[in-house]
């Protein structure tokens, strides 16, 4: 496991394949017949490999990796909670999986009521009135959330140019509001954590178009204020966006649209447990209250009480977010999730979510620095300043995690916390592995005292130790076909 | 009802002890008043496994899926042969599980497999460098176009009438805030019109796009609409299906800048439109201006070959306000089925199915030229996809589906001028019988 998988290009033998097609049964005709010559193919540099071969590739690399079903994924900020097998076996179903996005409407009745009822369950779990199921992320979602913003502000000629955005947001809301030509203004946090109200009224003025806001924030800690908040940007005929990647903390207890958020987005690999692949593929549901449904995006689904529609236009709209109705495959892991855990579970999950980070924080608040001492909900932020003072840094401290086999902690972000450490455990996690983790992080803290030359170097039992990132960007090989010489 | 809890009522209350509070309540307890939910969630009750596999199942069969109707649709995600080990692997739980590769020494296997895909993309685009994926087809045009503009700081942009609609719609709801200024180029015969291109490229135009094949199924003159481009100093962005890519000149050898598409057809379920896989490739001189993810290769301090997420000043975790995009969450798992299919296939496997998907839809288009009462619209070259022209298509089509036979798609939807015009796809899965049965009942009904 612990050896260089090589390139699948580096594998291919000229002659094999792994794939073999029938027959095509027809009389064929020539294509050069048919296509001028300059736009057929010759060279194509695919690699040939037999199908044991590729088996064997993927099956290494995969176990190169650190996943969930391998152990602890303690990344703050990410949701790592388990992924339930049944949500891929539901997903895979035929008569969802093969299902072309243009099929007649009568035939995808199936289909367009589990989307109708998600938008129903995402509805009463937020306190919103309308979503769409469009947003293919996280991010997308928030785009499509500050285009529903100006569509709102256009509509009443409303002058806005800027997005306020408190300084321990996600790097994608400006990023998101940016791409909406947007100007970005940060407001500080107080000593509490939470946003910093004098700082917001200094900011706030007829050209705000609307605050994004976690809550809980990225500190994992409650906003107190938020109904004072909504208040002060209301006031201006601003919006309230609500950051929907921290929902795991509070589904049943507190909703978004209660708190007097207009628009919100939901990452549904995070809270309803689709898995992350990797990187990806995920679904980020945008939520609106009432005022601001005839701007949601096309297809939106419809329902007579006979038949389910899709209704592919309507006046007002923001237009289209992207092709066809949406991930629907990640949806319906979502839907069976819900469908698995009712009202009740939901709670329990957000219950013990908030459970396991409080637990983690009592007994690690000790040997880290714990710069907002306050119960915390689905993560808390440890700062490792207390061991960078003793030559070791948050980075060497994660690196070693991964020795003991965990996933390392979510570091440096948020930016508002030196030597930041951020702790989400979820709740599919028991008392015992938070148990080992901490005794993890407290052989690591003595290891710091006896040889800290171990911590630093770290890992030391990866397939690779660590990477050289400044080669990386300097001499950019990111294509096996035109690697830099050297 | 199960929330995947594995704490037992001693565990919680151990914890609760060493939190020094008496119950998960006082956890909650500064959540004010005002916004607190006083009463359950109205939903309903959580089920048990067997139960929810059971209502699941149930509206799963409420469907006709393209496994029980033959499927000639197409139109930007297409029912090809899906080999079986692709699955096998996706359902390792050490790629599915995972998350996005940001601990490189135990994410090797994610971060080498973005590099295998990252040059697989290349090798079949012919570009310099592709990006660890994006959401889809439409988004990623969206974003070569937005790519364009930084590039050139221009803001004009030339969309045929001829590329995907959905795409062109999702260029038009999200570009304008960015101050791109969209303009649409008429088609003539199923294709970009040439003269009225010419007429309106200037001196402001960042960028033409162009499909390739293109929404029609038809073969564009690339050469030409790149030379076009380039006398105003424009940028080429091809929109391609990269398995056509296996029969068809890679848009790289016409000049195009920025290669983007849907990677469905690469060994991806067509699951009602996603999850699936938007592409972008570009030429080197834009690598800065790439959005998203991208896996290098370096060394570690074994000095062994190692993969790490690279150039990441670009994105929004690094640089925010001033990334090149907001992209964050990509399709990095469709992206895995890709490679995968692209490794299984290999270049003979590849060419061979772009081979049969243009061989059958010739084969379909001869048969239909038969049928009396039907006629086509477009001459010219095309590849798996051509569109037919049916008299009451509507109707018809209807009526073709109750027989099990999903025959095409209206295009009236986004042309009207097409009204009566059928777009029918045709891939290496359909065999000859299914479309000698397309023939006699499309014959039987307009007889």
């Amino acid at each position: 496991m612990n050896g260089p998988e090589p390139l699948i290009f580096e594998m291919s033998q000229p002659g094999t394949t792994g794939f073999t097609l029938p027959e095509p049964g027809i009389d064929e005709i020539d294509p050069a017949d048919h296509i001028p010559g300059k736009f057929l193919r010759s060279h194509l540099p695919l690699p040939s490999v037999a199908e044991v071969d590729v088996v064997r590739h993927f099956t290494r690399l995969s176990r190169k990796n650190h996943a969930i079903d391998v152990g602890f994924y303690p990344l703050g900020s990410c949701t790592m909670k388990y992924n339930p097998k049944v949500n891929e076996d539901m997903a895979r179903l035929p008569g969802f999986a093969a299902l072309h996005p243009y099929q007649p409407e009568s035939t995808v009745q199936g289909a367009l009521a589990l989307m109708k009822d998600l938008e129903y369950a995402l509805c009463e779990i937020t306190g919103m009135d309308a979503f769409t199921l469009q947003p293919a992320a996280g991010a997308h979602g928030e785009l499509t959330g500050l285009l529903l913003i100006k569509a709102y502000h256009d509509r009443k000629k409303n002058k806005k140019t800027k997005i306020l955005i408190p300084d321990a947001g996600h790097g994608t809301n400006p990023a998101s509001a940016a791409q909406c030509g947007y100007e970005v203004v940060t407001i500080k946090s107080d000593a509490q954590g939470g946003v910093d109200l004098e700082d917001l009224k200094a900011h706030l003025g007829p050209e705000v178009a609307g605050l994004m806001l976690t809550n809980p924030n990225t500190l994992g800690l409650f906003e107190p204020n938020v109904e004072k908040i909504a208040e002060l940007i209301h006031g201006v005929d601003g919006l309230l966006y609500y950051d929907g990647a921290n929902l795991n903390a509070i589904m049943g207890w507190t909703r978004p649209g209660d708190m007097g958020f207009d628009v919100m987005h939901v990452n549904v690999h995070k809270t309803f447990s689709t898995p992350h692949g990797g990187g990806g593929p995920g679904a980020g549901p945008v939520g609106v209250k009432k005022h601001l449904e005839p701007f949601l995006p096309c297809p939106r689904i419809a329902y007579d009480g006979k038949k389910y529609k899709l209704i592919t236009k309507a006046k007002g709209s923001i237009g289209t977010m992207r092709t066809f109705v949406g991930s629907f495959g990640v949806l319906v892991r979502a839907y069976t999730y819900i469908t698995q855990l009712g009202a009740e579970g939901l709670k329990e999950a957000s219950s013990h979510a908030v459970l396991n980070a409080n637990y983690l924080m009592a007994r690690l608040k000790k040997h880290f620095l714990l710069p907002y001492d306050r119960f915390c909900k689905h993560e808390f932020v440890l700062s490792g300043k207390p061991q960078a003072a003793k030559g070791v840094k948050t980075l060497d401290i994660a690196k070693r995690l991964l020795d003991y086999g965990f996933h390392a902690p979510t570091v440096y972000f948020p930016l508002i916390v030196e030597e930041a450490i951020m702790i989400e455990p979820t709740e599919t996690e028991s008392k015992k592995t938070l148990d080992a983790f901490v005794e993890a992080l407290e052989k690591i803290l003595q290891e710091i005292e006896t040889n800290p030359e171990l911590v630093k170097t770290a890992p030391h039992t990866t397939p690779v130790g660590r990477l050289d990132e400044a080669l990386a960007a300097r001499k950019p090989d990111i294509n096996f076909f035109q690697r830099p010489a050297g | 009802m199960s929330s995947y809890v594995p704490n037992t009522a001693l565990q919680v209350k151990e914890m609760l002890a060493t939190i020094g509070v008496g119950s998960i309540d006082e956890l909650f307890a500064e959540i004010p008043a005002g916004v607190r939910l006083n009463r359950p969630l109205c939903l309903p009750k959580g089920l048990s496994e067997p139960e929810t596999v059971r209502k699941i199942t149930d509206l799963a069969d409420q469907n006709i899926s393209t496994q029980e109707a033959v499927c000639f649709l197409g139109g930007g995600m297409y029912d090809h042969y899906i080999p079986a080990a692709i699955n096998h692997l996706l359902l390792r739980g050490d790629f599915y599980t995972a998350y996005t590769p940001y601990q490189a020494e135990i994410s090797q296997g994610t971060l080498q497999a973005i590099y295998e895909f990252q040059s697989l993309m290349c090798a079949l685009t012919g570009m310099d460098q592709a990006n660890a994926s994006m959401y889809e087809g439409g988004t990623a045009l969206a974003e070569a176009v937005a790519m364009a503009q930084t590039q050139t700081g221009r803001h004009r942009v030339l969309l045929p009438e001829t590329v995907h609609p959905e795409y062109r719609q999702v260029t038009e709801s999200v570009m304008p805030s960015l101050g791109a200024r969209l303009a649409t180029v008429p088609m003539e015969d199923g294709v970009t019109d040439l003269a009225r291109l010419n007429e309106m490229l200037d001196d402001q135009t960042a960028a033409v796009v162009v499909q390739y094949p293109n929404f029609f199924g038809r073969i564009e003159e690339l050469d030409e609409i790149s030379a076009a481009a380039k006398r105003v100093g424009a940028m080429l962005i091809v929109v391609a299906n990269p398995l056509a890519l296996g029969l068809l000149t890679p848009p790289a050898e016409f000049g195009a800048d920025i290669v983007c598409g849907e990677g469905q057809p690469l060994g991806i379920p067509m699951s009602f439109g996603g999850p699936s896989l938007g592409f972008l490739a570009a030429k080197t001189a834009l690598l800065r201006k790439m959005p998203g993810r991208i896996a290098g290769c370096t060394r570690d301090v074994r000095n062994q070959r190692g993969f790490v997420l690279t150039l990441q000043a670009r994105e929004q975790h690094i640089r925010r306000e001033k990334a090149t995009s907001n992209i964050c969450t990509n399709q990095a798992l469709m992206a895995l089925s890709a490679t995968i299919y692209l490794s299984l296939l290999g270049e003979q496997g590849i060419r061979a199915v772009a081979r049969q998907c243009f061989q059958k839809a010739h084969y379909l288009r001869r048969e239909l030229e038969k049928v009396p009462g039907v006629s086509f619209p477009f001459t010219g070259p095309f590849y798996h996809e051509f569109v037919v022209k049916i008299p009451q298509a509507k109707k018809v089509l209807d009526r073709m589906a109750k027989e099990g036979v999903f025959a095409g798609i209206a295009l009236q939807r986004w042309y009207p001028s097409l009204s009566d015009c059928v777009l029918v796809a045709v891939t290496e899965k359909r065999t000859v019988e299914e479309m000698n049965l397309y023939c006699q009942l499309l014959g039987g009904l307009l007889a």
